[in-house]
């Protein structure tokens, strides 16, 4: 077992630079996940670290060793691949079992046919058999010993995989979107099983998806990248709550936190639709800014504008999910729908075309500068209207 | 009404697509027919005015015998699977390892080196046959086992073939293997080749059939009878018996050609086998 740091890690291919000096420090045990959207450079610094990819400047560190010049198979790190790459030919035991043989087998003990009759090779071999069925029969696919890859489902198969790479015990494991390739429902169950084994297991996990519900459900801490960069490494919901960048706001959260045009007031008052909000900044009055509300800090109020609502507006579209539901609110001038998250029981008399106005707990208001990034709030007012989820429908 | 012309073209242009191809296997397969045909016939029917598929009177043990007693027919037979078996050997020892660089490590100067390969696809081996033979004979190779297996021990068709193989395997794959613990060697023979053995079976069968069949380097470095392959053989058989002796002469030929027929029809099994096996995933 043992903690993964990256310092200061740059990789370009041809041109292109992939990495522009990630540094990040993993602890031992921790599950990390690197999140970001397809070709933000997650899957690259995540090789980095196996030593299948050469860095081209910063270092690697696994456990207190640098590893920059050790190969793949002396860092002790095991990997989980999204196409799962097992070897096709081989039966599942056989593929689970080829770490060990590599690592306890001489080379002589390892040759076809006269392999088997060196010394010792019997006992090695009774061994690798004893731990390949233990964790075949710990993944619940000890009955599938000895068929091949190809006669297996998708979830089986990331089994196998799971196991191959359990079976020798390393420091850290590294996983390459190992869900992509299952159905959704089966997706759900692996999730669970994929956290449950880190409990069990003690393990460093690093964990690569462009899946955000994997990232916020499984990690200890979620570290979102994009183009290249690092741009927050925190626990799920301070990920959530609390986004420093405008990029890590939007990319996280179902549906979509809800961006305004803004500018900073010369009192230090956001504006919004030249309506001063009750939220207080730190920058330069006159700049633009963004305002961004997550779904469920806007609430839907009936009735005309007056104090402490923020926002007016016309029911464009209400869509019911079952535990809650998603109002979409047209607010002129602004032609993109805000999408507020209800209680059903508190959405059942809104119709679309109904007039609505939206207000806000101003402490949930996150403001975001010209270059993506926060601005810190110096003050804001005190909750304009009662601001728990769904109570505040006034028909 | 399309359908129905469709199909009414389609059982027209299907008879014709089948007597084509029938007419093709005819023209293929009468030779071996008559080379049949005629090592089961005593000489005087050969010659006679209408032709028969099967002897009138059968000569079949009598021909055989000949074949395998008036010359060293199972030597020729022989030195044709030591021959054409080390020849593959080597020229799989070869390339594998050049294709998986080719194909899957990255080097300078790898694009040059894939075009050296293919431009040694272009060069008829008789161009090299000469500065060849002076260097087998500097060497003191001449008239051995050496001679005909050294000049084919690599096969740039092998590389070029492998190679685009291995350009379908997933570079997860090596990387899975890497991980593992396996050399770059260790991958070659343990990952690539199991996993490429379709290509490898095709290969193997162009190979054997190739250097089994391969008549003009033989001849020119092998002159003791003892090393002769079949194709030499059947010369030498030629020169000893033919004009006089038809029966016994297409008896050699027959069994010279059966290891082949039976291998190919062998690897062919395997071959389907390796296709319709799914595909790396």
């Amino acid at each position: 077992m043992a903690g993964i740091s990256l310092r200061n890690i740059r990789k370009s291919f041809k041109d292109a630079q992939i990495l522009h000096g990630v540094s990040l420090d993993i602890a031992d045990g921790e599950f990390l996940t690197l999140v970001g959207p397809s070709g933000c450079g997650k899957t690259t610094l995540l090789r980095i670290i196996a030593g299948l990819e050469t860095q081209d400047s910063g270092d690697v560190f696994i456990g207190d060793r640098m590893v920059d010049d050790l190969p793949p198979k002396a860092r002790d790190v095991a990997m989980v691949f999204q196409s799962y790459a097992l070897y096709p030919y081989m039966t599942v035991a056989e593929n689970i079992a080829l770490p060990l043989e590599m690592r306890r087998l001489s080379t002589a003990q390892r040759l076809p046919l006269v392999g088997r009759f060196m010394p010792g090779a019997r006992t090695a071999r009774a061994g690798i058999d004893r731990d390949v069925k233990a964790v075949a029969e710990g993944l619940g696919i000890g009955h599938l010993a000895a068929r091949k890859p190809a006669q297996l489902s998708g979830g089986q198969r990331q089994r196998v995989a799971l196991a191959r790479a359990m079976v020798r015990r390393p420091k850290a494991f590294l996983m390459d979107e190992p869900l992509s390739n299952l159905d959704a429902k089966m997706r759900v169950q692996a999730r669970t099983e994929i956290s449950e084994l880190h409990r069990s297991l003690g393990a460093t996990f690093v964990y690569v998806t462009h899946d955000q519900a994997e990232a916020m459900t499984m990690s200890d801490r979620v570290a979102v990248m994009m183009g290249g960069h690092l741009l927050q490494v925190a626990p799920p919901q301070v990920i959530y709550d609390d986004p420093q960048d405008l990029a890590v706001a939007t990319f996280i959260g179902t549906p979509e936190i809800n961006t305004l045009p803004g500018r900073i007031g010369a009192d230090g008052r956001v504006e919004v639709i030249g309506t001063p909000w009750p939220v207080t900044v730190e920058g330069q009055p006159g700049a633009e800014v963004t305002v961004a509300i997550r779904p469920e800090a806007l609430m839907v109020t009936r009735g005309a504008a007056g104090d402490g609502i923020v926002l007016v507006g016309t029911i464009r579209h209400v869509e019911m999910l079952g535990a809650e539901t998603l109002v979409h609110v047209v607010a002129s001038p602004l032609t993109r729908p805000l999408v507020t998250r209800i209680e059903p029981s508190a959405a059942a008399a809104l119709r679309t075309g109904d007039p609505v106005a939206l207000s806000t707990d101003p402490r949930r208001v996150l403001v975001f500068g010209k270059d993506g990034k926060r601005i810190a709030v110096r003050q804001s007012a005190p909750p304009l209207v009662p601001a728990a989820r769904g109570e505040t429908v006034h028909v | 009404m399309r359908t129905r012309s469709i199909a009414a073209t389609g059982l027209g242009f299907q008879l014709f697509r089948h007597a084509l191809l029938g007419l093709g296997a005819f023209l293929m397969l009468a030779p071996f027919v008559i080379m049949i045909s005629v090592s089961l016939k005593p000489s005087g029917e050969i010659f006679a005015p209408e032709f028969t598929l099967l002897p009138k009177q059968w000569h079949a043990w009598q021909n055989y015998t000949d074949a395998f007693t008036k010359q060293p027919l199972a030597r020729y037979i022989l030195n044709g699977f030591i021959v054409t078996g080390s020849i593959f050997a080597c020229q799989l020892l070869t390339a594998l390892p050049c294709a998986y660089a080719l194909a899957k490590l990255r080097w300078r100067g790898r694009e040059t080196m894939f075009m050296l390969v293919l431009l040694g696809l272009l060069i008829p081996p008789q161009v090299t046959a000469i500065p060849l033979y002076i260097l087998l004979w500097q060497l003191g190779l001449l008239n051995t086992y050496a001679a005909i297996i050294l000049p084919s021990t690599i096969s740039v068709f092998g590389i070029f073939l492998m190679r685009q193989f291995f350009l379908t395997v997933p570079d997860d794959l090596i990387n899975a293997a890497r991980l593992d613990g396996l050399g770059e060697f260790a991958i070659v023979w343990r990952i690539m080749m199991p996993t490429a053995m379709p290509a490898v079976i095709a290969f193997g069968v162009l190979s054997l059939v190739w250097n089994w069949n391969e008549f003009f380097w033989p001849l020119i470095v092998v002159q003791s009878e003892h090393l002769a392959t079949p194709p030499l053989g059947v010369v030498f058989f030629a020169n000893a018996e033919a004009g006089t002796n038809y029966g016994p002469l297409m008896a050699a030929a027959t069994a010279i050609t059966a290891p082949l027929v039976i291998a190919f029809l062998a690897a062919q099994r395997w071959f389907i086998d390796g296709v319709t096996m799914t595909a790396v995933k």
